[in-house]
């Protein structure tokens, strides 16, 4: 396979979902497809439906029509689970009597990796410091994670969905609570991994300003599939301008 | 202490009641942090009915106890996700309605109300020599499963949606932690009765994530707590003539309120 090839592998197929809650339309009739290499930012206003196509795709959710395929494999056969990584929505929101140590918190993250109980304690120990290095945490592997800032806990959450060298990323609004320079140290960081690590990663966000210098490729929902291709395409197209002028709460500003 | 521990029903006490504490500290710190700690009261009062049922039909009332708990907990976790009720919904329903069965149940068997007693409160410087290997093979089952599972309960109880998202089968971990938990309250009532039950789960537990740091460390805690509080309520309840059940749960709560201290000082530094 000559290297264009792999770059443009597709990872994830997703094949005409839909998806309702009660009479509630959420998606209708989406399909698209995810490639090696891409940071992809999935965009639209709020209730366009961006969280629940993630969850349809981690087969945290059913669609009610379509299907799934994650590398080559539809979702109900898919057992490689350390191959994907995901950051939840609300991620920071940690309970801050929780007892667990950042280093626990990453450990966690191990559990998909078939490899680990032959492995042993000490490759364990060594994906945990990598994946700590990464976000620049390691120093505070013993601290306990609701002693933590938001935007400490979420570099965390970023190493745990990392431990394992995932193939795919996934984050759902992961700068949500977190201020103006983290977020923009947090992007920094994104695109070190998404181009250093070779790792995919798509990324559900409202803020699309903020994503410019990083994403080169958009996904926009908004029920529907408005618009999926090049960053620059889309900050160029008509599905763009028709977003902002619509006054949907999407937020927009260029760096 | 040597005269002490030359006595079988005192061996057999501390033998059941060491393996039960280990069991209903390490099931007990995954429960508070559920926010699942009512299970245990909502359980023991099923428990009731069971006991009372065995005690009518005139079978080991450990047996009908095991039996009823585990079908109600399997009751309690499947109404919750079909109905849409809160947990703790759930639990007063299941718990009430149990209750209820245990009193119809002692009523058309007058005559055992005398055994009743001993459950309500709890002997366990009469547990005999069945019930005691029952009981040490029953912790230990609950204590492995526990420990194999650690790492998948402790990813549930923290993040549930990213569990499931790595693959983890959380419903069936959920019915799982249910089903030990009816064990366990089965086993905590022969130690402190269906009374005294829940706090076996709960104080040990409570005292144990005042302190801990990290999660192992509270697990380990909480452990300690709930041996020492054992050990040290069959020795008060010895040495001053008083019910062990109140002296157990009594000294578990000592610990938690001194943890609780501890941790009120370390705070204000």
């Amino acid at each position: 396979m000559d290297s264009t090839a792999q770059k443009n592998k597709i990872l994830i197929r997703v094949e005409d979902v839909s998806f309702h809650y009660g009479h509630q339309t959420v998606l209708s009739h989406v399909s698209l497809d995810m490639h090696t290499g891409d940071f992809l930012a999935v965009i639209g206003p709020n209730g366009s439906g961006k969280t629940t196509l993630i969850k349809i795709i981690l087969g945290l959710l059913e669609p009610d029509q379509g299907r799934v395929k994650i590398l080559g494999r539809s979702l109900g056969g898919f057992s490689e689970w350390s191959k994907l990584g995901y950051v939840p929505q609300n991620a920071t929101h940690v309970d801050p009597f929780f007892p667990v140590s950042v280093k626990e918190v990453v450990d966690m993250g191990l559990i998909k990796e078939a490899r680990s109980k032959q492995a042993g304690k000490e490759k364990g120990m060594e994906a945990i410091s990598w994946a700590l290095k990464q976000v620049d945490m390691e120093d505070q592997q013993n601290h306990r994670i609701g002693n933590l800032s938001g935007g400490q806990q979420q570099r965390v959450f970023i190493a745990r969905a990392i431990v394992n060298k995932p193939v795919i990323l996934f984050l759902d609004e992961p700068t949500t609570g977190v201020d103006a320079e983290t977020q923009d140290r947090f992007y920094e960081m994104l695109g070190v991994l998404n181009k250093k690590e070779k790792m995919t990663i798509v990324l559900v966000t409202h803020d699309i300003g903020i994503v410019n210098k990083h994403v080169n490729r958009v996904a926009c929902l908004n029920q529907k599939l408005i618009y999926h291709g090049d960053h620059d395409e889309f900050c160029r197209s008509e599905a763009f301008k028709s977003m902002l002028e619509g006054g949907h709460h999407l937020v927009s500003h260029r760096h | 202490m040597e005269a002490f521990l030359g006595y079988g029903f005192l061996q057999r006490a501390l033998l059941a009641g060491i393996f039960i504490a280990v069991a209903c500290a390490l099931l007990g710190v995954f429960l508070i942090l559920r926010r699942d700690a009512m299970i245990g009261h909502g359980m023991a009062h099923v428990t009731f009915a069971g006991i009372a049922l065995g005690l009518l039909l005139s079978v080991v009332p450990l047996y009908t106890a095991l039996a009823v708990t585990v079908v109600s907990v399997v009751g309690i976790i499947k109404i919750k996700k079909k109905a849409g009720l809160y947990g703790d919904t759930a639990i007063a329903i299941f718990s009430s309605a149990g209750f209820a069965l245990g009193i119809l149940f002692v009523s058309l068997g007058r005559s055992f109300n005398v055994d009743l007693f001993s459950y309500l409160f709890g002997d366990i410087l009469a547990i005999g020599n069945e019930e005691v290997w029952l009981s040490v093979f029953l912790a230990l089952v609950v204590i492995f499963v526990i420990v194999l599972n650690y790492k998948k309960l402790l990813f549930m109880t923290f993040d549930s949606e990213s569990a499931k998202a790595a693959g983890i089968k959380v419903n069936r971990l959920d019915m799982l932690v249910g089903i030990l938990t009816a064990v366990t309250v089965v086993l905590g009532m022969k130690v402190v009765g269906i009374l005294l039950v829940s706090a076996m789960i709960v104080l040990p537990a409570a005292a144990g994530l005042q302190l801990a740091g990290n999660f192992k460390r509270a697990i380990l805690l909480s452990v300690a707590v709930s041996v020492v509080s054992v050990l040290g309520g069959l020795v008060c309840s010895l040495c001053l003539d008083l019910p062990a059940s109140g002296t157990i749960v009594f000294a578990a709560f000592i610990i938690f309120l001194l943890f609780f201290l501890i941790k009120l000082r370390r705070d204000r530094k």
